[in-house]
């Protein structure tokens, strides 16, 4: 092993980028994070696969996506696949504002936050998805509950996530309460409760995420996102008032311990080029969560009919 | 109940009459709060204004970032010690986890070659059932047999022995560091004084509040988990051995010392083996919270059944929730039961016994047939049952034909009882609920306490938390009267009747080892995020100490007591109510301590379905990393819990002393 490595470094020295980068890389595991919902395994499932597939030894450990901030500074923790800009940005920018932790861009997926109703909902609010019909008392009167009526009710996400919901019903002018959910278990829970009975219910979801697949839905079509719309009062329809449209969307981050870089020069340049599209990772959320499969079987299966793909990550 | 302790006389009936008028005169000033039109109290006699508020939050965030960056102990840095200390602490844990989950391995990650396989499911079933034979008979046997079995019955096995190598390294380092503080507490008055309120502290603060601090120190891994849990599980041994310690009787001491033993031998050869029954009631309690703490050692990487809750409950998977909870359970009753059985015999002296050398057998015997027949070392997955579906259909069809029904019960609870309570308690003005919380502790414990207390209500407000401790204590306070007006009821109906208690029992030992987690997504499910699904969490999690303590008490009343009622002939309602519960009252209002302190705990759980309380702090504290937010804001709970706790506690003592139970 030990004489397989310095031949290789040798090698590599004379030899150009990328050809086998990998066999400088430290013999160490890379301890890639796992969080507790079906895309994230299979984002890191895919990304440990083929980091192997590269001659990496890997190692996946179960972390709580806030908490592996503190392991991913001191290097406990090596990479997390997923930090989205809409619910991880604090924490990721406070992070690498230290330079212990840095940012490998893009996963190529894009996180959508945005309030959502069920398919049904359209017969008893018919101008929707535009968002002027929710302006409406008998819209807003179909989404009420006996504590918020006759306002309708909003079941927006944890407060961590932030979000400006309070700050959109305002400015829009909407006849809408926020509710907020402690958890995405709790905010899920409810939908399924609504979907069950055919119930009203308008809430913030995200995608990539099961949800959207299972339920047929529509997003509430508020006015673009612009920068200017929430730093400027002057922009859109409220000419008093920032925060007047939608909910920004946002990339999905790969962060990993700032050392990653020296030790696995290999792996981060492979950790670097991963690149999936939201709809392929939705259906393979979609397999997982709604048909049962594993994400072993999953991700198995996107390697064989990708292998183009990901031997390139890994400049083979 | 409290009413009537804190209009308890003093001095003579009329002291007494003046006292209850007083407390009117305060319930009236405290309602008449909330009828004030907004704005008419303004700066200081609202809430604390910013510019007054003392900044302990960011003196902790920067002491922490100095521990970890800078601080040293001669050459070597803070943190390499705590590092080298997780590193000690993994070694052990690596040992438990390669004999029961993972097998030997040698090197790290995908690179790891697993020399040797772990026990195999049949081998351990089989060593548990052994053990349970020895210790308890063949009922015993049969229960360990059932509790184990269901783990690989259910599909629970992998991630169950992840846990249990875990909870086998957290429990003796528990037991051990509880019984060396235990002891060094009663030797000296002053360690003890000063270990009282550590003690407090770490039994009342939420785990989430240090957390983020142990994760700093320790690094992110299995060995923070373990920390993080013997913190939260050791507590009660330490007192326990304190208690054991101190009931050793005097004859047995001086016999001791007159055989010339030292203080040392005293204690080790003398007293703890004479205090054995009482110290195993101690390793019970640190097995149950270890379990306790399965969830959360999950979240910062100890993986096993924790880590399944929480991946089905994300996945809506409310029946696999359940399972990996139930395997929680079982693994609870499990130890518990086998620990209890040792605790009743090693009274009486073990009997020799080839038994525990026969498990140990079966288990190398089991580990070699694994070689041979593969259903041995794995169960077979076509083997397994899953009753997943059955749950989701059940949760489903409540859903759909019940929910109008819910609904019409929680909006009575809500407009007749939350929300009127609610709206005096948010409005009462910091100034006006520290007084009444130091006259009230002032006329129980006296001008000490009330000092205490004062202190306390004056650092919530003061680090700019009281809005939030008060949506806590009206959470609280709501949850424990209604856990009360169930628990004492069904507390005395399994006091007086063996066959209810059998029916209690199971029930009440369920909902404390089920993570709460697993029922509050349905709960979520079936009355929507808030905080009438918060109050049902916390009610059902609160509500077996009221349970098990008035049950005891109930069942204890000296029968000489119960014999002269009846002789005077009383009906048997006339006993119950006019005899056994008021004899029973300090031991139900202990329960009652218990229920707050329980109560309080579940805050932080509730903050996870949009309660905006002091646990919706400490989490968001958590989820921004903010050390000292989070640790403030938890040492807020922490005293919230110890206010009540020692208000019902001294409440309960003067009862007793009133009662003629006590001097």
């Amino acid at each position: 092993m030990m004489r397989r490595a310095l031949a290789a470094t040798a090698l590599s020295s004379s030899l150009a980028l990328g050809a086998a980068a990998t066999a400088q890389d430290s013999p160490d595991p890379i301890k890639l994070t796992l969080h507790d919902w079906t895309g994230q395994l299979i984002t890191t499932t895919i990304m440990g696969e083929v980091l192997k597939q590269a001659g990496n030894n890997v190692d996946y450990v179960q972390a709580d996506y806030l908490a592996q901030f503190a392991g991913l500074k001191t290097g406990d923790l090596d990479v997390a696949m997923e930090i989205w800009e809409t619910t991880g940005r604090e924490a990721m920018d406070e992070a690498t504002a230290t330079g212990q932790v840095e940012n490998l861009g893009e996963t190529g997926m894009q996180a959508i936050e945005e309030w959502w109703y069920p398919a049904y909902m359209a017969d008893l609010c018919p101008g929707l998805p535009a968002w002027e019909a929710l302006l409406e008392d008998a819209c807003a009167e179909a989404f009420s509950t006996p504590e918020t009526a006759p306002d309708g009710r909003y079941l927006g996400g944890p407060v961590t996530w932030g979000g400006f919901d309070e700050e959109r019903i305002e400015a829009l002018d909407l006849p809408f309460q926020v509710i907020h959910a402690g958890t995405d278990a709790a905010l899920f829970a409810e939908l399924e409760s609504a979907y069950q009975r055919k119930a009203p219910i308008l809430l913030w979801i995200y995608a990539p995420h099961w949800a959207p697949i299972k339920y047929a839905g529509e997003w509430v079509a508020f006015p673009p996102y612009e920068p200017a719309c929430y730093a400027d009062p002057a922009w859109g329809v409220n000419p008093d008032m920032t925060h007047d449209c939608g909910k920004p969307r946002g990339p999905i981050w790969k962060v990993a311990w700032s050392g990653v870089k020296e030790k696995w020069p290999g792996a981060y340049e492979a950790i670097k080029a991963f690149d999936v599209s939201n709809e392929e990772m939705g259906q393979m959320i979609a397999k997982v969560d709604l048909e049962g499969g594993t994400v072993e079987g999953v991700v198995a299966e996107w390697m064989d009919a990708n292998k183009d793909r990901w031997s390139g990550w890994i400049g083979k | 109940m409290i009413a009537a302790t804190l209009a308890a006389p003093a001095s003579g009936p009329g002291r007494r009459s003046s006292w209850l008028l007083a407390w009117l005169v305060v319930l009236a000033v405290t309602i008449g709060f909330s009828h004030l039109p907004r704005g008419t109290l303004d700066g200081l006699w609202e809430e604390v204004p910013r510019g007054m508020q003392i900044p302990v939050a960011r003196w902790i965030s920067a002491a922490t970032a100095w521990l970890v960056d800078d601080a040293r102990i001669g050459p070597v840095a803070f943190r390499d010690v705590t590092r080298g200390l997780a590193a000690l602490l993994e070694a052990p844990l690596r040992a438990a986890s390669s004999l029961l989950a993972t097998g030997l391995m040698r090197g790290e990650g995908s690179a790891a070659v697993r020399l040797l396989p772990p026990l195999p499911w049949l081998g351990v079933v089989g060593a548990g059932a052994l053990l349970g034979l020895h210790a308890g008979g063949a009922r015993l046997a049969a229960l360990m047999a059932a509790c184990l079995g269901y783990l690989a019955v259910f599909g629970q096995w992998q991630s169950a022995m992840t846990t249990l190598a875990s909870i086998a390294i957290a429990v003796p380092l528990g037991v051990a560091g509880g019984l060396l503080l235990g002891i060094a507490a009663y030797r000296s008055r002053r360690f003890e004084a000063a270990l009282s309120p550590v003690l407090d502290a770490m039994q009342t603060a939420p785990v989430f509040a240090y957390l983020l601090p142990i994760l700093v120190l320790f690094g992110f891994g299995p060995a923070a988990a373990l920390i993080a849990t013997v913190i939260y599980a050791m507590p009660p041994m330490v007192r326990v051995t304190q208690l054991a310690l101190r009931g050793v009787s005097p004859e047995i001491v001086e016999y001791g010392r007159m055989a010339g033993a030292t203080p040392r031998q005293l204690v080790w050869r003398v007293m703890v083996p004479s205090a054995r029954a009482p110290l195993m009631v101690g390793v019970n309690q640190v097995i149950m919270l270890s379990l306790n703490m399965v969830i959360i050692a999950s979240m910062i990487g100890a993986g096993g059944l924790g880590y399944d809750v929480l991946t089905s409950l994300r996945r809506l998977d409310i029946g696999g929730g359940l399972e990996a909870g139930v395997a929680i359970v079982v693994l609870a009753v499990a130890l518990d039961r086998l620990s209890q059985a040792y605790a009743a015999r090693a009274g009486h002296g073990l009997p020799r016994s080839r038994l525990p050398l026969a498990a140990l057998a079966a288990a190398v015997a089991a580990w070699g047939l694994a070689f041979l027949v593969p259903a041995v070392a794995v169960y077979p997955e076509g083997w397994q049952v899953s009753t997943s579906d059955f749950w989701a259909g059940a949760i489903e069809w409540l859903n759909v034909n019940y929910f109008d029904t819910f609904e019409a019960i929680k909006t009575a609870v809500l407009t007749n009882l939350l929300l009127p309570v609610r709206r005096v308690l948010v409005a009462v003005p910091w100034w006006w609920g520290t007084f009444v919380i130091a006259l009230a502790m002032w006329r129980i414990g006296g001008s000490r306490r009330a000092g205490i207390a004062a202190g306390f209500a004056l650092f919530v407000a003061f680090t700019g938390y009281w809005a939030p401790a008060m949506v806590s204590i009206y959470l609280v306070g709501v949850s424990v009267l209604i856990a009360a007006a169930i628990g004492v009821p069904v507390g005395i109906a399994s006091g007086l009747s063996p066959r209810v208690w059998a029916w209690v029992q199971p029930a009440i030992d369920t909902l404390q080892t089920l993570p709460s987690f697993v029922y509050l997504i349905p709960v979520v499910m079936l009355f929507r995020v808030g905080e009438f699904t918060a109050l049902i969490a916390i009610v059902l999690y609160a509500v077996a100490p009221a349970i098990r303590y008035t049950a005891l008490g109930v069942r204890e009343v000296d029968p000489a007591l119960i014999e002269a009622a009846t002789a005077m002939g009383t009906t048997p309602a006339q006993r119950v109510l006019r005899v056994r519960l008021p004899l029973a009252a300090p031991e139900v209002l202990l329960g009652l301590s218990q229920t707050v302190l329980l109560a309080v705990s579940m805050l932080v759980i509730t903050a996870l379905v949009g309660t905006r309380d002091l646990g919706q702090e400490v989490y968001i504290a958590l989820t921004k990393a903010d050390v000292g937010r989070g640790l403030v804001a938890g040492a807020c709970i922490a005293m919230l819990a110890m206010l009540a706790d020692r208000m019902l506690t001294q409440g309960a003592a003067r009862l007793r002393r009133r009662l003629g139970l006590a001097p």
